[in-house]
């Protein structure tokens, strides 16, 4: 068994596993066993790429190739880069840490843990494939727990959150069979055969006519996934209703499906379709990254600010891809990983903080400091992270992303750029707002200064993603070399 | 003619077989053992499903009329599949309702006699077993949909079944009349020879094709659907929606194909239009249907729509994902309506409201409801999924990404009202859930025949590879 399979393989065991449990101990048990063999097997993957990566310098490693369906030539592809190495590490801690978060699932335990695998399960798979119908199958898989999750463990208005995102994400999938199947009808453009294969179809010189038109439904599909501007709407009201391990993971995880499968596929296959468009998608993530910020101010439930963030700093994701060079792309894939770890950190404050004082309303909140000084000296730590403050990886990525931005030196460029830039100081507004009435002054309400400390195992999913962000805040070299390599061959294909 | 040749027709000797015995065993078995005609008619069914799949040469029948090949072989034998696992999913209906009533023989009489025809229309070679076929197939039904002589609904359901089929045959026979008038023969062969666009033609044509079009239930000849799907027993219901419906698809494409392949650049925009209209109309009435029947009726409505993509290529392609599709759409319809026909059975509760907290109750139960619903809404990895992509994979390859594209915002507007279910299954706690209870031997048989069906027949290629390899003979 080749070691990128099991990525998939271990998840349906775990499923399996979880079949059989009968109450939330074991349950949560045989989940943090199978989330720490995922830790231990991405950490394990992550060395063996660096001893493959320095004799073998194809484009892909660890690839195995088997034929699914052959009249359409559908392969189960798989194989894996820096940037396909780095996410999976990032989706193995913030699984395992969104174990210790549900550690008291009361409700249905056993059908929550499993729906969390099986999300899991399609987001590595999504990951390794190299095949375009592979990928799009996990992609699917990855979204459809959402609906359960939410509907079933969420809160507030969840049945029309739940409903509202499944039907953009499934309709974001919808659009973007279109541009799989456009893709694949025009893969044989140099007169080989039809293909779904990712590196194959990058060799084709697809016609101009078909980059045109394929080009924005690919764009599309995975950017509202992303949450790109105007299709963000169902992040805030999904985040706000979905359980903490469900934030974590979809904030952190799930949206980075759309940044990865922009680069991999839209950018990748359609690269004169980029050129041509990317004018406008710029526009529209610029007004995502402002639009973001700004809506992040005005909201006083932790989770919706959080949510708007989250827009806010995934626009800059698409926007750092469309400037289309190494710095700035550098900077999107460093994005999407710091945003993973920190996005994933606050949901999990603002569960626990909700566990305690049953409102996330900023405003009727004070003085939290006093009373959960570990959550709230995190909160404040995964705030500065946010903001961009130097020694954590929120700084990293964006000094790549706008000294990318700035490389390219038309006024249209630059105006755009300019504008994301200043959603930096909104960040720093909104993260000190809620620091300033959440967690400093004094304890509006009499019930909060008996608070619950925090236990072991909150500590430890909090720990498990904060060493992540300040490990790639102080060290971000390795990191960032681990990327810079896989995207040379990027370089060559998209920037002719 | 010698004996070998008549094995062609092995499919329809032994079903009518089945047939003849059940008679001698209604008058030979004795009243108070009458129910085990029930387990005989299971049995031999059963045989006869199991032996359908000795493969078979291709050949032809008395000149032509009848004819088999591989593609038609397979295909009747996922039919037998499908209309055993119905069997088994309706024998607690059955046992408890018709049987006591000493019914239970006419009712295996009648839908093996429908059957029947079906073996007959699909191997048709000429008009005239073609609409002998059909006839035999239809006829029997609108007795079926009457079945429940002590329900007022399912009166009605029989007497608007009987008359829309009725229109719809006439005004089929009228139109092979046409073809008939300007080819000079009802002969397969001969017409695709001499068949030239004319007025006469295009009208004899269309004509036939609203018989066809009446039994898949395309939009604008789908208005009996629902209210025939809702009066029947729901064993009638499904037979309908999902063998009926298969047979009919099946048979339209091969006619398609084949004979009417000259007048394609006029079909081809014909069902362009129709496949928009019976998607949309389709989906946007299942959208507040309350009744699980009425609602699986327009969904199946919407399902049709997403076959007609897989026509628009006339290619090998088209005639695999077609016969692909439908045969995953089979078993996924057919374990819809057997959740439905299971809880009916219990508590007698038929609207979607009553499934609220279901899955607390019986998680079995919610959980083939949810795969069978995952797979009509085409979610990976169960079986809808492949067969719906490669259903639009089939219609991009001749360029209609605008269609693909319709058929792409139809498929999320469908998983909205599946997700309704799912909702009201797993989401929400209900104020009256229905208890627990455990299944019959034969409704969980079947019920797993469907769940196997769901989860195997798409991540399991060579299934796919098999139907391509033998949709060649059309082509």
């Amino acid at each position: 068994m080749d070691i990128l399979s099991l990525f998939v393989i271990v998840p349906v065991l775990v499923i399996l596993a979880l079949v059989f449990t009968k109450d939330l101990k074991q349950a949560r048990l045989v989940s943090m066993v199978g989330g720490l063999i995922q830790l231990g097997m991405a950490i394990n993957l992550l060395f063996a790429y660096f001893r493959e990566r320095a004799v073998n310098d194809s484009i892909m490693l660890f690839t195995r190739d088997v034929v699914w369906f052959e009249q359409f030539n559908i392969h189960y592809n798989i194989g894996v880069d820096g940037i396909s190495v780095s996410l999976i590490l990032l989706t193995s801690i913030i699984v395992l840490a969104g174990v210790f978060i549900s550690w008291k699932m009361e409700e249905l335990p056993k059908e929550f843990f499993i729906s969390l695998v099986i999300l899991s399960t399609g987001v590595y798979g999504f990951f390794i494939s190299i095949d375009l119908f592979t990928m799009f199958v996990f992609y699917e898989i990855a979204v459809i727990p959402m609906y359960l999750l939410i509907g079933i463990w969420g809160s507030g208005n969840k049945e029309y959150s739940a409903m509202k995102l499944t039907l953009m994400l499934m309709g974001a999938s919808a659009v973007l069979m279109v541009g799989i199947l456009g893709i694949y009808f025009n893969s044989n453009a140099d007169g080989g055969a039809l293909t779904f294969n990712i590196l194959e179809i990058a060799q084709v010189n697809i016609p101009l006519e078909a980059q045109k038109l394929f080009f924005p439904l690919t764009f599309i599909g995975f950017a509202i996934l992303g949450a790109l501007f105007p299709f963000h709407t169902w992040s805030p009201d999904g985040h706000a209703s979905a359980p903490t391990a469900v934030s974590m993971l979809h904030a952190g995880v799930l949206m980075k499906l759309g940044g990865y499968g922009i680069f991999r596929v839209a950018m990748f296959l359609l690269p004169a379709g980029a050129l041509e468009w990317s004018w406008f998608f710029i526009i529209l993530s610029a007004t995502g990254v402002i639009y973001g910020a700004f809506a992040a101010l005005r909201q006083t439930d932790l989770k919706y600010i959080n949510a708007y963030a989250s827009v806010s700093h995934l626009g800059m994701v698409t926007f750092a891809l469309l400037m289309l060079n190494k710095t700035a792309w550098n900077g999107a894939i460093l994005q999407s990983l710091s945003h993973g770890f920190m996005t994933a950190l606050f949901f999990a404050l603002i569960g626990m903080i909700y566990g305690r004082t049953h409102t996330r309303d900023i405003t009727k909140l004070g003085g939290l400091l006093k009373v959960i000084p570990f959550i709230s000296v995190v909160y404040v730590i995964a705030g500065m992270a946010l903001l961009g403050l130097p020694g954590f990886s929120g700084f990293v990525a964006e000094m790549n992303i706008f000294m990318g931005a700035f490389q390219q030196d038309s006024m249209f460029y630059r105006i755009a750029t300019i504008v994301s830039i200043s959603a930096i100081v909104v960040t720093a507004v909104y993260v000190l707002r809620v620091v300033g009435i959440m967690l400093m002054g004094p304890v509006k309400n009499e019930a909060y200064t008996q608070l619950e400390g925090t236990t072991w195992y909150e500590k430890t999913g909090i720990l498990l993603l904060l060493i992540p962000i300040v490990g790639i805040g102080v060290a971000p070299l390795w990191i960032s070399n681990l990327i810079m390599e896989s995207l040379q061959p990027f370089i060559q294909g998209v920037l002719l | 003619m010698d004996l070998n040749s008549f094995l062609l027709m092995r499919h329809e000797i032994s079903l009518l077989g089945i047939i003849l015995l059940l008679i001698i065993a209604e008058i030979a078995i004795p009243d108070r053992k009458k129910s085990s005609i029930l387990h005989l008619a299971l049995l031999l069914f059963g045989i006869h499903t199991a032996v359908g799949f000795l493969p078979l040469e291709e050949s032809f029948l008395f000149g032509g009329m009848f004819q088999s090949n591989e593609m038609i072989h397979f295909f009747k034998g996922v039919l037998n599949i499908g209309v055993f696992t119905l069997l088994l999913q309706s024998a607690d209906w059955l046992e408890k309702n018709m049987m006591n009533q000493e019914r239970g023989t006419e009712f295996f009489i009648l839908l093996f006699a429908s059957l029947l025809g079906m073996y007959f229309m699909i191997s048709a070679g000429d008009f005239l077993m073609f609409f002998i076929g059909m006839e035999i197939s239809t006829l029997p039904v609108a007795a079926l949909a009457a079945f429940e002589i002590i329900k007022r609904e399912s009166g009605e359901a029989g007497i608007k079944f009987i008359l829309s089929a009725a229109l719809a045959s006439g005004v089929s026979l009228f139109g092979i009349s046409m073809l008939y008038a300007t080819n000079g023969s009802i002969y397969f062969e001969d017409i695709l020879t001499t068949l030239t666009v004319s007025n006469l033609t295009l009208l004899g044509f269309v004509m036939f094709f609203a018989g066809l079009a009446f039994k898949i239930s395309l939009v604008p000849f789908h208005f009996w659907t629902a209210d025939v799907y809702q009066g029947a027993p729901i064993a009638i219901a499904s037979y309908l929606s999902v063998i009926s419906k298969g047979a009919a698809a099946f048979i339209l494409m091969i006619l398609l194909f084949t004979v009417l392949k000259p007048l394609m650049h006029i079909w081809e925009n014909m069902l362009y239009i129709l496949a928009i209209a019976t998607m949309f109309i389709g989906n946007l009435f299942a959208l507040r249907q309350e009744n699980m029947k009425r609602f699986l009726a327009y969904s199946s409505i919407a399902q049709a729509g997403f076959i007609l993509l897989g026509f628009m290529t006339g290619s090998q392609l088209g005639t695999a994902t077609v016969v692909y599709f439908v045969t995953i759409y089979i078993f996924s319809n057919l374990a819809a309506f057997g959740v439905v026909q299971a809880i009916s059975n219990q508590t007698g509760k038929e609207n979607m409201k009553d499934y609220e907290g279901l899955y607390r109750t019986n998680p079995r139960l919610s959980l083939v409801m949810m795969l069978a619903l995952f797979s009509l809404a085409g979610i990976p990895p169960v079986a809808g999924f492949f067969g719906k992509f490669f259903l639009f994979t089939a219609a991009a390859s001749e360029g209609y990404y605008l269609l693909v594209f319709l058929a792409v915002v139809n498929v999320t507007i469908s998983l909205y009202y599946y997700l309704l279910v799912i909702r009201a299954m797993f989401v929400r706690k209900g104020e009256d859930p229905i208890p627990f209870f455990e299944n019959k031997l034969y409704m969980k048989l079947g019920l797993l025949i469907t769940v196997f069906g769901i989860l195997a027949l798409g991540i399991y290629s060579p299934l796919y590879e098999y139907i391509y390899q033998i949709s060649s003979v059309l082509n």
